[in-house]
């Protein structure tokens, strides 16, 4: 008989194996707000769990950390314990022989370092700041939306309200529900179940199927006028909200079209200006004015509109683009993605059929960029990208829809230089190997690979590393500006500026559609409050109560697009919407936390 | 409204749409028990008592805030239903300081009762009761130990109140009620109205029973023992003590002060009538100076209201009247006038109060409000304490006698009765105001409209050529709302009546509990039937009070009056 054989997964090993996914799902779905003392203490009873039990650190360390945790959480602790916690979760991490305790007391100190604070309270007070998130998806959202709300109007096919729902909180329901970021289902608590609900799908839905939905009264006029520099989302906001609070708005931008970024720096296969166009007009149809192609600070002087407004709201964004700073940057056929997107929101399709296009970044702008490439025609596009792919901050579906669609992603490659021909125009990309290297700041660094340069034909070369904010003209009239961003504090009130308000990427750099809507929703409140009122206006809408029906664990309905052969051969949309028996199910699949568990407190309060 | 059919342990019942299946059983007949349910109040579903059978779902729904669908099929009292309640009991009081004979809500408490329906006599799993330091001197007492986190407590606080004293602190096994954000309950914006207390449907929150200070009193010889009883008081003594409304009468309510010990039984009534008479003149001559006082003028005799504005809108501090509450007006009368009719020194005199109310036994504790003396009113009992204090003296109140209330201090008129009753102390200073601008009198009834229970509601009164504007308002919620309309400038008054506790008086924080019900609006009739059947309906003919006047007062806002029954509002902060 042999000496050896081959060894089959248990049950139990698979039904534990099952049980950490479970817990791992679990962790990640958990809701913001909770007791960083809670957790560490239930981390460290697992970190304990795990230990082999062979060295002294780990096998009693940890275990006597927890006796500490324990006390402390029982309102039982001493500010000595503190010091003792540090001491010991140091000499542990210092001292246990595997990773199983010193990672697990890293874990502890890392959490015991960042959260002094809040130990603390629990010593002194008996006090626990910590308040767990009652509608979690609610609390991630950045300007908050009702989501369980217009989840039950959609499962109810009350559209119309679905939408007045999301509009209390976001005027841009048809942008979000193609474009956002979605953070809400980072936290959805379905993830405990299964995975976590496709609310931006469902927010789709809502957008196709409702009508025209007019937007609510506007409050009495109060006789106050506010100007908003910068149509983008951040600006058109505010103008929103404002205009319902009964001032009188005008939007001033320096492109021929309302937009900003969702229309110069947002493709149309992801967002058509049709609908794009829905969510401004009724933006517009309270009563907003807008005067676009000027320029201030070129075509009319801040001061001016100064004298003439009672408040102004800054919203410019971040229009400017960043530079490699590489030899032949400057040469014909290199420009930047800001450009290229800038020039397809115009309208303008230039003709790249023939063209080797290099794209630099690992963004979603440079995703952008590869894709419209494709769509203009080019022979190849190759997006180059110092780190690895998993290390890419655009969204991995951005991702592997531009690979998809014939896009090849050269990881681990940073320019070195452009060459050029005879006229100055560009011929290759010199692409230098790097080599993936220890993690700084959460993420791994890299470094120069030794190996030679590669070297890949290039017409066209398109730099999507960043954006930068083009602030100089208010800069020149005394707004405070700090590294180009605007100094505006977190109520979006401009430092030593009586009046003057600002939010949104050109005060904070370059972030998702959903914060500049927040930067200008919190605008919007604080200048309402600037100007004598109060920051609320009535924005009727009927929700849904709801059902006792738990839909057990099910799978996610994700979207789907057109196939990418086809859909690389023109800007139209190319995300498909649920049918309906997707939306039903998708629906269900909403737990109502307005309802279950600590939402239910705040119920009436939506 | 739309009709939705279920069937409920085999029933059919139809309910309209919108309905909960607690209600829905309910219409039926069929009882579900509740624990930290409160109809109107709370209905979040943490106790998990309340749970129920829907065919079809994987898990049990709480009954309480699920709503009935057209053909669902549920069972109420299934072996699993009940296991699941039975087991979270059993866990409630796994966490809960059951020792139940040394509580005060032994024999009227929603927990011991479902343990004895549910025949819990053993609890499996490990005991930890937890513990927080509470100043006991404070009206009332918050027992960590006993609280089962229904939070019932921060709801009416929330919602009815709106001062958010309470909420839930720490998350995990460790979350609890507590005061909000960790605060000392003296830092909390409390008004002391009790409402939390008589929501508890345990022994968390209680009354401080200061029930043996009064019998220590009655038996010591050194003191005349004088006995004070708000007018809301005789519309629920009888609750405490299980005695039917038709035998709790105020004179047999005067016959069980008496047995208590006390050598005179007197009537709040009597200074109630006193505190229109003086609130009464204040607030004409408040109308007919118009620039020299802050307007509109409002009621002081509610301490949970007179601390809300403190605490929340000390702006508004001089539109409180300076008038007395009728509990201290009576103890400086007690002291003064009454003891020199007795031959007695003040300090000779004990005067206790029997009180619908927690925020009382602040009230006496005030400096600014004790002027005939240290202390005007000794101390202060609640409804509550007053009927533990019958069944402790061992009184069958089913066979006391009527008996009269003692002289000079005992009488009231109707007008002073419904004080009890939200819109009462405005009706009643209506009535009098009437006669003391026009000379006349008018129907005892003619104010009327501001009677109600809920929410605030204004009115418009005409006094000879004097147009008055009033509103009243009860709940603390609702006095917030009041204030904002008023601050705003959307809203102008010139009287505005608020008491703390919703419904007034009826409803206060120191009333008999009956858990899961709010009594106010029953016992709020009771009183408008006494003021109905009463000869005398108006305060200025309270013929006691005149004779105050003529030998001792000399008229209201004398010198005399000032001293002993207004305060300077501004003088006294909290």
């Amino acid at each position: 008989m042999s000496q050896v054989r081959i060894i089959r997964p248990s049950e139990a090993d698979k039904i534990m194996k099952n049980l950490y996914g479970d817990l791992s799902r679990r962790l990640e779905g958990s809701p913001t707000g909770n007791c960083p003392v809670e957790m560490t203490s239930a981390f460290l009873k697992l970190c304990l769990a795990q230990s082999c039990g062979k060295c002294v650190p780990c096998r009693v360390g940890l275990d006597k950390l927890s006796a500490i945790y324990d006390r402390i959480l029982d309102g039982n602790g001493q500010m000595g314990d503190l010091d003792l916690i540090e001491e010991t979760a140091r000499s542990i991490a210092d001292s246990a022989d595997c990773a199983i305790g010193f990672e697990g007391a890293k874990l502890v100190l890392d959490g015991f370092l960042a959260f002094r604070e809040d130990y603390e309270a629990h010593i002194r007070k008996n006090m626990c700041a910590a308040r767990v998130s009652e509608i979690p998806c609610m609390a991630a959202c950045p300007t908050h939306v009702d989501i369980p709300g217009y989840i039950s109007c959609v499962q109810a096919g009350k559209y119309d309200d679905a939408i007045r729902i999301i509009r209390r909180q976001n005027p841009f329901p048809s942008v979000c529900g193609l474009v956002c970021e979605h953070p809400c289902e980072n936290y959805c608590r379905r993830q405990l179940v299964d995975d976590a609900v496709n609310i931006r799908g469902l927010k789709r839905v809502a957008v196709e199927k409702a009508g025209v939905v007019a937007p609510p009264e506007c409050v009495a006029s109060t006789g106050k006028k506010v100007a908003v520099i910068g149509g983008g989302p951040s600006g058109l906001t505010a103008a929103y909200y404002l205009s319902l609070l009964g001032h009188k708005v005008k939007v001033f931008d320096q492109r021929d079209r309302l937009g900003g970024m969702l229309r110069y720096g947002i493709p149309p296969y992801r967002l058509p200006n049709e609908w794009l166009d829905k969510d401004i007009n009724a933006i517009l149809s309270t009563g907003v004015e807008f005067e676009t192609g000027v320029s201030v600070g070129k075509d009319i002087r801040l001061e001016d509109i100064r004298k003439e407004y009672d408040s102004i709201y800054i919203g410019i964004g971040a229009q400017a683009a960043s530079s490699l700073g590489i030899e032949g940057e400057d040469a014909d056929g290199v420009m930047s993605a800001v450009e290229i997107l800038r020039m397809i929101g115009d309208g303008e399709r230039p003709d790249f059929s023939g063209k080797n296009v290099v794209v630099v970044g690992g963004g979603n702008v440079a995703m952008d960029a590869t894709r419209t490439s494709l769509r203009l025609g080019a022979e190849s596009v190759v997006c180059a990208y110092r780190r690895r792919i998993q290390d890419m901050t655009a969204q991995a579906e951005e991702i592997e829809g531009a690979m998809a669609e014939g896009a090849e992603i050269m990881s681990l490659m940073a320019p070195v230089k452009i060459e050029v021909d005879e006229n100055n125009h560009v011929k290759s990309m010199l692409l230098q190997k790097q080599v993936t290297g220890p993690v700084d700041r959460g993420r791994p660094s890299v470094r120069n690979a030794d190996e030679d340069v590669t070297v890949i034909p290039a017409d066209i070369v398109i730099v999507a590393i960043g954006q930068s904010i083009d602030s100089d003209a208010m800069a020149q009239v005394g707004i405070p500006t700090r590294r180009n961003r605007i100094v505006a504090n977190l109520a979006a009130e401009v430092t030593d500026m009586e009046g003057v308000f600002a939010g949104g990427d050109c005060v904070f750099g370059p972030e998702t559609v959903i914060r500049a809507i927040e930067a200008g929703k919190v605008a919007a409140v604080t200048i309402d409050e600037y100007l004598g009122g109060n920051g609320r206006v009535a924005m009727p809408a009927e929700r849904v109560a709801a059902s006792y029906k738990f839909t057990p664990a099910c799978g996610r309905v994700n979207m789907t697009e057109r196939i990418a052969s086809e859909r690389k051969e023109d800007f139209d949309l190319m995300e498909y919407c649920m049918s309906d028996e997707e939306t039903a199910q998708e629906c269900s699949r909403c737990l109502r936390c307005d309802h279950f568990g600590l939402g239910k407190r705040k119920e009436a309060g939506l | 409204m739309e009709k939705i059919r279920l069937t409920i342990d085999g029933m059919e019942a139809v309910v309209e749409k919108g309905t909960t299946i607690l209600d829905a059983a309910k219409s039926i007949g069929v009882p579900i028990p509740t624990l930290c349910y409160f109809e109107g109040l709370n209905d979040i579903g943490a106790c998990r008592v309340c749970v129920v059978e829907i065919e079809g779902e994987p898990k049990l729904n709480a009954a309480c805030n699920a709503l009935c669908e057209e053909g669902m099929v549920i069972r109420t009292n299934s072996r699993r239903v009940r296991k699941a309640r039975e087991v979270n009991l059993k866990l409630i009081l796994s966490k809960h300081d059951g020792f139940c004979p040394a509580c005060n809500r032994n024999g009227n408490c929603k927990l011991q009762s479902l343990a004895e329906q549910f025949n819990i006599y053993h609890i499996p799993y490990e005991r930890t009761v937890l513990k927080t330091r509470w100043d006991t001197t404070l009206p009332f007492i918050r027992r960590e130990g006993k609280c089962i986190s229904c939070m019932r407590c921060i709801e009416v606080c929330d919602k009815i109140q709106g001062i958010n004293v309470w909420d839930l602190i720490g998350t995990g096994s460790h979350a609890r009620v507590g005061v909000n954000q960790g605060l000392s309950i003296n830092e909390a914006g409390c008004a002391m109205c009790g409402q939390c207390v008589t929501h508890c449907p345990v022994g968390a929150l209680i009354e401080r029973d200061d029930t043996d200070k009064l019998l220590d009193a009655v038996e010591s010889s050194e003191k005349i023992v004088v006995a004070q009883v708000a007018p809301a008081v005789r519309a629920a003594w009888g609750d405490a003590l299980g005695l039917p409304p038709e035998l709790a009468t105020e004179k047999r309510m005067a016959a069980a002060m008496r047995r208590m010990g006390v050598d005179y039984v007197f009537d709040t009534n009597f200074t109630a009538d006193l505190t229109i008479m003086e609130e009464g003149s204040e607030f004409i001559e408040r109308m007919t100076h118009p620039g020299e006082y802050k307007m509109p003028m409002f009621t002081s005799c509610c301490p949970g209201w007179v601390r809300f504005v403190k605490l929340h809108y000390p702006e508004y501090v001089n539109n409180l009247s300076t008038a007395k509450s009728p509990q201290q007006m009576f103890g400086a009368v007690a002291k003064s006038y009454f003891a020199e009719k007795i031959g007695k020194k003040p300090e000779d005199i004990f005067c206790v109060s029997i009180m619908p109310c927690t925020a009382k036994k602040y009230e006496c504790d005030v400096p600014e409000v004790n002027d005939a003396s240290d202390k005007d009113v000794d101390m202060v009992l609640t409804t509550r304490e007053f009927g533990r204090i019958i069944k402790e003296l061992n009184i069958d109140p089913f066979n006391l006698p009527e008996e009269e209330f003692d002289s000079p201090l005992g009488s009231g008129t109707g007008a002073a009765v419904i004080f009890g009753a939200t819109g009462g102390v405005m009706e009643a200073a209506l009535r009098s105001a009437y006669y003391l601008i026009t000379g006349e009198n008018v129907d005892a009834d003619a104010f009327s409209d501001v009677r109600g229970l809920y929410g605030w509601r204004d009115a418009t009164f005409r006094a000879g050529d004097i147009d008055v504007r009033v509103a009243v308002a009860s709940g603390l919620a609702n006095a917030r709302e009041l204030l904002e309309k008023i601050k705003a400038g959307e809203v102008e008054y010139d009287f505005v009546e608020v008491m703390a506790c919703p419904g007034g008086c009826a409803g206060g924080g120191g009333q008999p509990i009956k858990d899961g019900q709010e009594l106010a609006e029953e016992r709020k009739e009771r009183l408008y039937d006494i003021d109905r059947k009463n000869s005398l309906r108006r305060s200025h003919e309270n013929p006691d009070v005149l004779a105050l006047y003529d030998e001792y007062l000399e008229k209201p806002l004398s010198h005399r009056s000032h001293e002993l029954l207004h305060t300077r509002q501004e003088d006294w902060s909290i």
